[in-house]
């Protein structure tokens, strides 16, 4: 640590280089925070997605709706557990950017099929007394300080009511709710499906998708065939998929984003191994008359070596912290957009770790040059 | 004679593609300890190459190099290293200071490679400015000194961590008539009031003339030594 003011000083030495050498690095790891942190969120649908539940939609398209009365023939399969089901309501407070996952549905068979989902019991009484009630996800919660009480409008891109033919609707908050083991899911609100029901203007007595809960996760594949069974040549055939291979459906509609985003930093940080290598290597070019001072005074090749490895390790862990940061930071506000409230720590220890390799790789070349440097010809140069 | 340093049958050979030029041809000196020496000879004789071999900076192709007893041309290269840090002060024509380090970090320098603490070492860095008159300018950094003044500090880093020996590659050859005396009083005071044993190679006779003893080097040979009057 006695060596830090020497490795600060030369570090500095010409300040704007190393600045620009800062900053580029700084923004490739801002870059690769980000990219990232899209990526993994996209990706933590299809992670956390459950083997024993099923999703089932009209075979025509995911926003075809689906009748109710379908539901007791699902009911009946031997191999079903739970059943229920829910309508896209697209869901945006006051401003369009404000999206909120909020669906109508019937909380019980909800609770049953999807055990992740945590309210108290009085707050599941309270909503069932209130026609009008809705539960908030705790991240929504958090997010707009909704409070139990509070009557919060809710504009639907879909749905008008009848009664006045508008889209703006209104809610009275009963209770919240979480999700365990994925906070995440909580960016939205769950609400009466029959209040929404009689109120909507159109398709009355449909819904959007059903979710499936099986008794016996080896058996999903045979109950989802005997389900889209149940339902072939009739008005309204289903297709019914896991959970897992939803989201990874779901996610193809975006293209390929783990390829798209592996291209990139891939791009990005090649050059930049090229641009920090270079300048390394010339910041010791530079320096060989002081390096042999150093030999002259006593330091070893080994000393030598630590110091300009110090040198390049100390340049890229800066940076790459900085830009980390700066990532973790800025993500909050665009990760609201995607369903992910922060940047998964996998992410970061990803980044610290490219940060090591980045150092070595061109910290290491002019580390080794320097510690072989010939003390007697460098001082006659 | 009591000598701290003792060549004997000296040669220095550097191989350059398929030739090999011998600059020294059988060098063989004492130094006294507490001696101060002025190594003169036209240019390309050998001084630099000689006093690199006393220094520990490198090594002779034949013949021995002892200083205060112990051989240094048997030396490995680390071991070297570690001796030179022990015993050996080293002073440049273009003072070869650290240019981003304060002066006071420069003088530092050679005493990280000891065992000192932070608070000891400043406080002989201080010491050694003090020693050569620049206590007042220990946050300059190089390039805020004038020529003069960065050889003191050059100095005082050669000084600071007390080396049995103190060796000067033309130390003046870079400064005007006027300031090249100061430094050479300085280097006076110091070999004559603390003790110190210098070699210093010289084109100046003027320079020389500081020294207690002169020595002669022509084309890799030692042609005679003078000793002050
Ligand atoms: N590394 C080397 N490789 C080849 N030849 C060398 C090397 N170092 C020195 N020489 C040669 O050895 C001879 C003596 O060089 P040296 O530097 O010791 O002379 P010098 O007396 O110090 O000269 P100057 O007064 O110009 O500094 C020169 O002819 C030089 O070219
Ligand atoms: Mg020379």
């Amino acid at each position: 640590m006695k060596f830090f003011p020497l490795l600060w000083a030369t570090l500095w030495r010409k300040k704007i280089r190393t600045i620009f050498t800062l900053m580029s690095i700084m923004i490739a790891f801002l870059l690769f925070g980000m990219l990232q942190g899209v990526n993994a969120a996209f990706h933590s649908g299809v992670d956390n997605a459950n083997v024993n539940r099923l999703i089932v939609s009209s075979r025509i398209s995911l926003t075809e709706a689906l009748p109710l009365s379908q539901m007791q023939q699902m009911d009946a399969l031997p191999g079903v557990a739970h059943v229920t089901y829910a309508v896209w309501f697209d869901a945006r407070y006051q401003e369009q950017k404000n999206f909120l996952f909020a669906v109508p549905t019937d909380i019980d068979r909800y609770l049953a099929t999807i055990p992740e989902v945590k309210v108290a019991p009085d707050q599941v009484e309270a909503l069932k007394r209130t026609r009008s009630g809705i539960l908030i996800g705790t991240v929504a919660a958090k997010k707009y300080g909704w409070k139990i009480g509070d009557r919060v409008p809710l504009h639907s891109n879909i749905w008008t009511r009848k009664a006045d033919g508008q889209s703006d609707w209104a809610f009275d908050v009963v209770g919240f709710y979480d999700f365990t083991g994925d906070p995440s899911q909580t960016d939205g609100a769950i609400f009466n499906y029959s209040y929404f029901d009689e109120a909507r203007a159109f398709r009355n007595g449909t819904i959007g998708w059903w979710i499936v809960s099986v008794k016996d996760p080896n058996q999903s594949a045979a109950v989802a065939q005997a389900i889209d069974k149940l339902f072939e040549n009739s008005s309204d055939e289903t297709k019914s998929q896991s959970e897992k291979e939803f989201a990874q459906g779901f996610m193809k509609q975006f293209g390929d984003i783990n390829f798209i985003v592996t291209a990139i930093l891939g791009a990005v940080f090649f050059t930049l191994l090229f641009l920090t290598g270079n300048t390394m290597m010339q910041s010791v070019r530079e320096r060989v008359p002081e390096m042999a001072v150093l030999k002259t005074l006593g330091f070893s090749d080994g000393q030598v070596l630590t110091l300009v490895f110090a040198e390049s390790l100390l340049l890229c862990l800066l940076a790459a912290a900085l830009g980390l940061l700066l990532a973790q930071m800025i993500f909050p506000l665009i990760a609201g957009k995607i369903g992910a409230a922060s940047l998964p720590l996998q992410v970061l220890a990803t980044g610290g770790l490219i940060a090591v390799v980045l150092a070595v790789l061109t910290g290491l070349p002019p580390a080794l040059s320097a510690s072989r440097l010939n003390i007697v010809d460098a001082l006659r140069s | 004679m009591n000598a701290i340093v003792t060549l004997s049958g000296v040669t220095k050979r550097y191989t350059r593609g398929k030739q090999t030029v011998e600059v020294l041809h059988g060098i063989d000196l004492e130094i006294a300890q507490g001696d101060f020496v002025a190594l003169m000879g036209p240019s390309g004789s050998g001084k630099t190459t000689l006093l690199n071999l006393i220094g520990g900076l490198d090594q002779p192709s034949t013949g021995s190099v002892a200083v205060a007893g112990e051989r240094i041309d048997t030396l490995s290269g680390s071991k070297l290293a570690k001796w030179r840090a022990r015993h050996i002060g080293f002073v440049f024509q273009f003072y070869n200071l650290m240019p981003m380090l304060t002066a006071q970090r420069n003088v530092e320098l050679p005493l990280l490679l000891t065992s000192l603490s932070a608070a000891q070492r400043k406080k002989n860095a201080e010491a050694a400015l003090a020693v050569v008159g620049l206590a007042d300018r220990s946050k300059h950094k190089p390039n805020e000194l004038s020529g003069g003044q960065a050889q003191r500090v050059a100095i005082a880093r050669a000084l600071v961590a007390d080396p049995t020996l103190l060796v000067c590659d033309e130390p003046t050859g870079d400064l005007d008539r006027n300031t090249a005396d100061e430094i050479l009083h300085l280097l006076q005071t110091l070999n004559r009031e603390h003790g110190k044993t210098i070699v210093m190679v010289t084109h100046d006779p003027k320079a020389a003339e500081f020294a207690s003893h002169q020595m002669h080097l022509d084309k890799g040979l030692l042609v005679g030594t003078t000793v002050a009057a």
